[in-house]
């Protein structure tokens, strides 16, 4: 379990990366978006994997580590912070460049038809 | 006490000069004066205990375990530069008044100045050797900014950066130097520094120190081969010229040797860089002074010239040398800062400073002209003047060292070389601008300046004359007490007296002169020799350098930075690799000790769909729709993973955000192009796949080494605690809005942020609207399906329902603020989906700015009431209380807590998404192109 755990996490890491080297920003915020994915996941691996616990006092004896899941609650909502700006990031760079380049270079020839 | 007052009132000053604009010329004067009037008497009022041999003190304790400290001294040297600094700064100040034009703002200049007193008493008065640094930077700052006080002028400018380039490199090896010495002392305050003199000189590293802070003090002091720069300071208004090049700044680098004298000197790597970088300095700075045709010019050689004298006096090895310099420091800027002065008088009355051109001033400025001939004199050494006493005393301790073994006898004759030459750029000093004809075109009728723009000179040369004829009298006193902080035990017994007799110095005195005024006689040949040679300029060879180390940094950052974002990171990732991944080569075994979990049919399903989803993402990432499909399966199979790991908030958490986010994106695919055009080479898409697959092998490794590892948790501790502590039973929410609420604070904080940013961002776009989408077919005709609204209508109620219930039994079972934002923002996002956010607007006009602002608000007032109780910030409470029809609830103050957070998450996401959606239905009707 633990394994498919980890090649999970890896398999994650390897597409997110790989999406985030494109040239252009639409994958770029896919491969952010699942890099956080993958760092959600591994954070959350800090408690460990287990399955059926308790959660929540009195429901239980043994309990899942609420630690690692109250810091990634806020990761995933920072997450979804970061991808929002990304992402409009992107839209206001290609309104005012007029491509999606992630090198943000003003492309002058055709600049007018894009706006 | 008192002692923090001398620089503190001049840096008062500074600001008050500063706030003098709409005052008269003669009232902001007279206010900027009061400081170094007041901070001198200051300095009076402590004269009589230092010059009975006792050094103040007074230290503020700053960060004692650091040796931190503000700390102050006034000892005999600390003393006798006050008195320039404060004394020739008066002066100076009072000139300026007389100097500036009305066209130059007198506030900048006088706050300039003020500042620059600051910086030059902060030195003089340092007793702990950082401090003493920053002052020693400020120095080089405000000098900066003086040297370019008529910014408009290249020349200015060009001085000054040349000036704060030297002086500033100089500082920096100061810097070094200065905590080498705090190193090998274990204290940077000067008092143990100054007293640990045989420890700092046996140790290894003293030579190092040694050169550090004497290339400070040569750089400051304009000592060879750091000359260069003092002539062209000369484009600084000219009483600048008169404070900085006479009396204080290029006397920092000469108080900077006297003060750390006790410590340093006393060996022949001292002599030898000291006495041979200052003869240097004598020979080479009287020479060219002869051949300047500007008059500045002149005295800025003659200054480095006599600053090689007294660096040359404190790298001999006697004690008398040591007097003798610091006789020669008093003397030096009392004739310089007056010759200066009446440069300015000349310059402002005939509006040139060109000796070619000024002949026969006397006739039209005799009284100034006998000021500055006295002045003159006194710099060449004639008798019954200042000069004269200081030189004589050079000689006979030129006579009496040792410093170069059996070619001792070498300094003395150099000395008289260049004494010769000084005698004669003075006799031209005052032949060719008083005498030698007649004036040649001059700009202005000259005439005799304003009556008090000469008593700063008269005063100054009054006081070249009772030094000069009352040696005891005046100056004895400060000399000792000054000898004596540098010299210590060893100050020798000495007696100025005008005549000693017929003595070799006396005869080396003659020689010099006679040989200076037939040099100055037959200087037409010297002329043509010197107009023979190659010229130098040393402002341009500066620049030269400056621009080549600069071309060579451009060039440098242009191989490594060359915009490329996909390098960058590519480069970023290799260090993570190397960081992350060469430990793992170190570790024995990845797996841990702890039991495996066996794999269920379940979780394997899971997996596959999420890698399935991943590596599909991947494959049609070109196709953007497509790939943001397959993504959201991966999300989903997250929020999945989370509710099989015993996660229902996370599960929660993600499977809300994930609708947020993919409604976001397609939302942003309207706006972009819908297709990713096909760039990267074979080659690329290699390099790129072998960096991805290693960086992910490397994290899947961490992971399973962590996972395969015992668990040391510090939960135990909320566990036990969350219901006694917080009030809850979901230690998840009781974590986030109580335990470690300060943190959730931050994160709706920069929530809230991000939205803004979003909101800024989205202000003035340009739009531009698809016609179609890329396959070119033309988009649904009915933007709003009846079916979507009339069911999202009737869900609405329900869905905040749903979201208020999340919300209150958050503190207790999975829920809370995050999730319940979440789900109310869905529900609204489902409005503006079904009718437009026309139709929206027009029924729920609501500014989510104010929403999240009013989210942190109450966050943050949540968490200042708790001071209202006497406990610290975001202390929650809670109690349990008998509501009818309801029962026994608990109410606990973190809901209110979880309310901004509510509120936050709803504002935030409503801003981001509504905003987005809203340039849709503002798009200008006519179709354009992608």
């Amino acid at each position: 379990m633990e394994l498919l755990y980890a090649s999970c996490v890896g398999v994650l890491v390897t597409c997110g990366i790989y999406l985030l080297l494109r040239a252009r920003t639409f994958p770029v915020v896919l491969g952010l978006t699942m890099i956080s994915y993958a760092v959600n996941l591994f954070l959350f691996s800090a408690g460990r994997l287990t399955i059926n616990k308790a959660v929540v006092l009195g429901t239980g004896a043994d309990y899942a580590d609420p630690l690692p899941q109250a810091l990634v609650l806020t990761a995933i909502v920072i997450g979804f912070a970061m991808t929002a700006f990304v992402v409009i990031l992107a839209i206001r760079g290609r309104a005012d460049l007029g491509n999606d380049h992630v090198d943000g270079h003003l492309v002058k020839s055709n600049n007018k038809e894009h706006r | 006490m008192t002692l923090l007052w001398i620089p503190l009132l001049s840096l008062i000053g500074s600001v008050i000069s500063s706030c003098t604009g709409k005052l008269s010329r003669n009232q902001t004067t007279s206010l900027t004066l009061i400081a170094p009037l007041c901070a001198l008497a200051i300095a009076i009022y402590h004269t009589p205990a230092v010059l009975s041999g006792e050094t103040i003190r007074y230290t503020l304790n700053w960060i004692p375990a650091l040796g931190m400290e503000i700390a102050f001294r006034l000892d005999g040297l600390s003393l006798l530069f006050i008195f320039m600094i404060l004394g020739i700064g008066s002066l100076v100040i009072f000139y300026t008044r007389y100097y500036l034009s009305s066209n130059d703002s007198m506030p900048k200049l006088y706050s300039y100045l003020m500042l620059f007193m600051t910086a030059m008493l902060g030195i003089v008065m340092s007793n702990n050797v950082i401090q003493l640094w920053l002052f020693w930077e400020l120095t080089s700052i405000s000098s900066f900014l003086l040297i370019s006080y008529w910014w408009h002028k290249s020349e200015a400018r060009k001085g000054a950066r040349m000036a704060l380039a030297v002086t500033g490199a100089g500082g920096l090896a100061l810097l070094g130097g200065l905590l080498l010495l705090g190193d090998i002392v274990g204290s940077y305050n000067l008092d143990t520094i100054l007293a640990s003199r045989v420890l700092i000189q046996s140790h290894d590293l003293y030579e190092l120190a040694l050169v550090l802070v004497l290339l400070g003090a040569f750089t400051k002091s304009a000592q060879f081969p750091f000359h260069f720069w003092l002539p062209h300071a000369m484009a600084a208004p000219t009483p600048v010229s008169a404070y900085l090049h006479s009396a204080t700044m290029v006397k920092a680098g000469i108080f900077l040797m006297a003060r750390f004298h006790p410590a340093l000197a006393g060996n022949d790597t001292w002599f030898i860089l000291v006495a041979m970088s200052g003869l240097a300095t004598l020979l080479v700075g009287a020479y060219i002074a002869l051949f300047k045709h500007d008059l500045k010019g002149l005295l800025a050689y003659s200054t480095i010239s006599h600053l090689g004298l007294i660096t040359l006096l404190l790298g001999l090895d006697t004690e008398l040398a040591t007097v003798a310099a610091i006789f020669h420091i008093i003397n030096h800027a009392t004739f310089k800062a007056s010759l200066f002065m009446a440069t300015g008088i000349i310059d402002h009355e005939t509006g040139t400073r060109d000796m070619r051109k000024l002949n026969g001033m006397w006739r039209f400025m005799p009284y100034t002209a006998t000021l500055a001939m006295v002045a003159a004199a006194a710099m060449a050494g004639v008798p019954l003047l200042n000069g004269f006493l200081s030189k004589e005393m050079f000689f006979a301790e030129t006579l009496h060292q040792q410093v170069l073994g059996s070619m001792s006898w070498l300094i003395p004759v150099l000395a008289t070389l260049a004494a010769a030459f000084s005698v004669a750029y003075s006799a031209r000093f005052i032949h060719d601008v008083f005498f030698n004809g007649d004036p040649i075109d001059l700009p202005k009728i000259p005439h005799e300046p304003p009556r008090y723009m000469r008593v700063p000179i008269e005063i100054l040369v009054v006081l070249c004359l009772l030094v000069g004829m009352f040696p005891n009298f005046v100056v004895d006193g400060i000399l000792s007490a000054a000898s004596l902080a540098v010299l210590g035990d060893a100050t020798p017994e000495f007696k100025l007296s005008i005549w000693h007799g017929f003595n070799l110095p006396l005869l080396m005195s003659f020689i010099a002169s006679a040989c200076g005024v037939f040099i100055y006689i037959q200087r037409k040949h010297l002329f043509q020799f010197q107009a023979s040679l190659p010229a130098f300029n040393a402002k341009k060879t500066f620049e030269r350098v400056l621009y080549s180390v600069i071309k060579w940094s451009q060039d440098k950052i242009q191989s490594t930075e060359n915009g490329s974002l996909q390098r960058y990171i590519v480069i970023m990732l290799g260090v993570v690799l190397l960081c992350a991944g060469w430990p793992l080569f170190e570790m024995g075994a990845l797996a841990g000790t702890a039991p495996s979990t066996p794999i269920d049919f379940h979780n394997a399903i899971g997996a596959g769909l999420l890698i399935i989803g991943a590596i599909s993402t991947v494959l049609w990432h070109r196709s953007r729709m497509v790939s943001l499909l397959m993504i959201s399966i991966v999300g989903l199979m997250v929020s999945v993973a989370f509710t099989r790991f015993s996660a229902p908030d996370l599960a929660l958490t993600q499977l809300t955000v994930e609708v947020v986010t993919v409604i976001l994106l397609m939302l942003a695919l309207f706006f972009l192009p819908q297709r990713t055009p096909k760039e990267s080479s074979s080659l690329r898409i290699l390099r790129d796949l072998g960096i991805a697959s290693a960086v992910g092998v490397v994290v899947a490794s961490i992971c399973y080494a962590l996972l395969t590892r015992p668990l040391e948790s510090i939960s135990d501790f909320f566990v036990a605690n969350a219901k006694t502590g917080g009030g809850g039973t979901n230690v998840v929410n009781v974590i986030l809005v109580d335990f470690r609420g300060f943190d959730t604070l931050g994160e709706i904080t920069v929530l809230g942020i991000a939205a803004l940013g979003i909101y800024k961002l989205l202000a003035n776009l340009p739009l531009f609207m698809p016609a179609s989408d890329s396959e070119g077919r033309p988009w649904a005709r009915e933007r709003y399906p009846i079916l979507l609204s009339s069911i999202s209508q009737s869900l609405l109620p329900l869905a905040l329902l749903v979201s208020a219930y999340i919300f209150l039994r958050g503190h207790n079972l999975p829920g809370g603020g995050f999730i319940a934002g979440l789900v109310t923002s869905i529900a609204f996002i489902l409005q503006y989906m079904a009718r437009g956010s026309v139709w929206i607007t027009s029924r729920f006009d609501v500014n989510y700015r104010k929403i999240i602002a009013s989210g942190i608000a109450i966050a943050m007032f949540t968490g200042l009431g708790s001071w209202a109780f006497g406990r610290p910030f975001l202390t929650t409470w809670f109690d349990y209380f008998d509501i009818p029809f309801v029962g026994e609830t608990e109410l606990a103050s973190a809901i209110i807590f979880d309310l901004g957070v509510y509120l936050t998450v709803v504002g935030a996401t409503l801003m981001i998404l509504a905003s987005l959606g809203k340039l849709t239905a503002d798009a200008p009707k006519e179709e354009v192109n992608i």
